[in-house]
């Protein structure tokens, strides 16, 4: 089991240095939703206005939890193109023929896309307070929120990876980018769930994203209740599930097809 | 520039090589669309889940439409030139990469030549992305904004597009690797977003509403916009063509100095 571990860590390790060797990899996470979120927030700075918009100290309050799942959301994208990196320049190979468990090489990726998830978390944290941002949820609220975002990096990385595995093409992978921004619209990341338009309105209610950026805003909006972030940790266990169920698949199918 | 310096018999003689090269790019798209339908798709996902988001900013009292989609379709448009002016300079870039630029640079052919043609490209490919954003904008309820709103608009984002290739074209005989596209794509599609994409400028608040009032990329989205909210008018028109033979002068002229300085 020692040994287990030191390999996932080692693993682990190299994906994180990977990330801040090349910061192709590194920006994505963090520069487009911090331009979202000056976008998202100037845009719809006035819509606090609107009849039904919850209660908020600021707009910068409420759509903060949705850069950070959108954060996590590139997180998993940058960790599925850095694997399918690896196994477009035989470095998967390699690793497949060390004496090392299989589900080490995957594992220590999604360890590292947590980690990563957990800077860009405090990156966020410290861009919110500096800019006005309030925790009502206090040290809690951000506990939460410490939580909630390396588990999502890890259930977006395990999708990402699973896509990394089966397709072993990073610009496969780069093309999903797109549809990362329209899982968000679709969910209430951005802008409350009863004030979306139809038909994404309903769609929201079945999109796990929405849950989990719900989990994270109660505890910045309000003092943190446990409904929402059980909800959020579930939608976080579903994607986690689905996306470590497709990686072990895809992970067998390489192997088999050699 | 070169090229208006040359007479007009001799600048004409090189249109067959600009006309080479922009038919080159649309074979591109006809031979890997593959490669060309993320980029084709992206504005039209982008009008689709922006007004799903804040399709009810509208009820703000002072929103210039009742129609959220009427509103963005403008900023679509400009975000299919903008996505195939920024695909020019990656296409560039591989092209250098792979050697296929020196032997074009060895051509019997002016730098200002070879410039047009492969800016011009973007423009021509351009019209993919917006025509089928406007397909799916029309298919959904937008008004048409009558025959001459529609051209505008479609002639202003395409000269857009030549003017974001400037850019991006500029940015690969720099860095001279695809690894700059994040480079070319961010910075371009952040010019159109910095504007009054989302709301008029009265209803912008922080960062966004300041970069917006100075952004002249901002009139740009204005002279488009203009047919979908309301009537097109000169006085709507002319800023936003003002600002664009302004951008589009600096970035060619950068471009043209980044040509003219490689292999030298």
């Amino acid at each position: 089991m020692t040994d287990y571990l030191r390999v996932v860590a080692a693993l682990g390790r190299r994906s994180v240095k990977q990330a801040f060797r090349r910061p192709q990899f590194l920006a994505p996470i963090l520069l487009f939703p911090t331009l979202f979120l000056i976008l998202n927030t100037g845009g719809a700075g006035s819509a606090e206005d609107i009849p039904g918009f919850p209660e908020v100290n600021g707009i910068l309050d409420f759509e903060l939890p949705g850069t950070l799942i959108q954060c996590t959301m590139l997180a998993g994208v940058s960790a599925g193109i850095s694997l399918a990196l690896d196994v477009e320049v035989g470095f998967l190979d390699r690793l497949v023929t060390a004496p090392i468990h299989r589900s080490a090489i995957v594992l220590g990726r999604l360890a590292a896309t947590a980690v990563l998830g957990l800077l860009a978390g405090v990156y966020f944290l410290v861009v919110g307070f500096l800019s006005g941002m309030t925790v009502e949820g206090g040290p809690l609220g951000v506990l939460v929120i410490l939580v909630m975002v390396p588990l999502s990096a890890l259930a977006f990385g395990a999708i990402g990876s699973a896509l990394a595995l089966r397709s072993g093409r990073a610009s496969v992978v780069q093309g999903i980018f797109p549809i990362v921004f329209v899982i968000l619209f679709l969910s209430s990341a951005f802008f409350p769930r009863d004030l979306l338009t139809e038909p994404a309105a309903t769609i929201a209610d079945f999109n796990p994203m929405s849950y989990m950026t719900e989990g994270i805003r109660d505890g910045v909006i309000s003092d943190v209740s446990l409904e929402p972030v059980l909800k959020g940790l579930a939608g976080v266990a579903l994607l986690a599930a689905i996306g470590i169920a497709l990686c072990s698949y895809a992970l067998r199918a390489r192997l088999r097809a050699g | 520039m070169e090229a208006a310096a040359l007479p007009m018999s001799r600048a004409g003689a090189h249109l067959p090589a600009v006309g080479l090269l922009m038919r080159r790019a649309v074979y591109e798209v006809v031979r890997v669309p593959g490669a060309a339908i993320p980029g084709a798709l992206a504005p039209t996902l982008f009008m689709l889940g922006l007004t799903a988001t804040f399709g009810n900013l509208t009820k703000l009292p002072g929103f210039t439409t009742d129609d959220f989609m009427s509103f963005i379709v403008p900023v679509g448009i400009l975000q299919g030139a903008t996505f195939s002016g920024a695909a020019t300079g990656v296409n560039l870039a591989r092209d250098i990469e792979q050697g296929w630029f020196d032997r074009l640079l060895a051509a019997p052919v002016p730098r200002s030549a070879l410039l047009a043609g492969i800016v011009l490209s973007a423009s021509l490919r351009s019209l993919l992305p917006i025509t089928m954003l406007l397909v799916a904008a029309f298919a959904l309820g937008v008004e048409f904004p009558g025959v001459g709103g529609l051209v505008l608009a479609i002639a202003i984002a395409a000269a857009f597009g030549a003017a974001i290739a400037c850019y991006s074209t500029a940015l690969a005989l720099r860095f001279r690797t695809q690894a700059a596209a994040p480079l070319m794509q961010a910075g371009a599609f952040m010019a159109v977003l910095f504007t009054t994409s989302y709301a008029p400028l009265e209803l912008l608040t922080g960062v966004l509403h300041d970069v917006a009032a100075v952004n002249p990329v901002t009139e740009i989205v204005e002279a488009v916009r203009q047919g979908f909210v309301g009537g097109v008018t000169w006085g709507g028109t002319w800023p936003g063509l003002l600002a664009l033979v302004g951008i589009g002068a600096v970035l060619f002229a950068l471009a043209l100095r980044g040509l003219r300085r490689t292999g030298r």
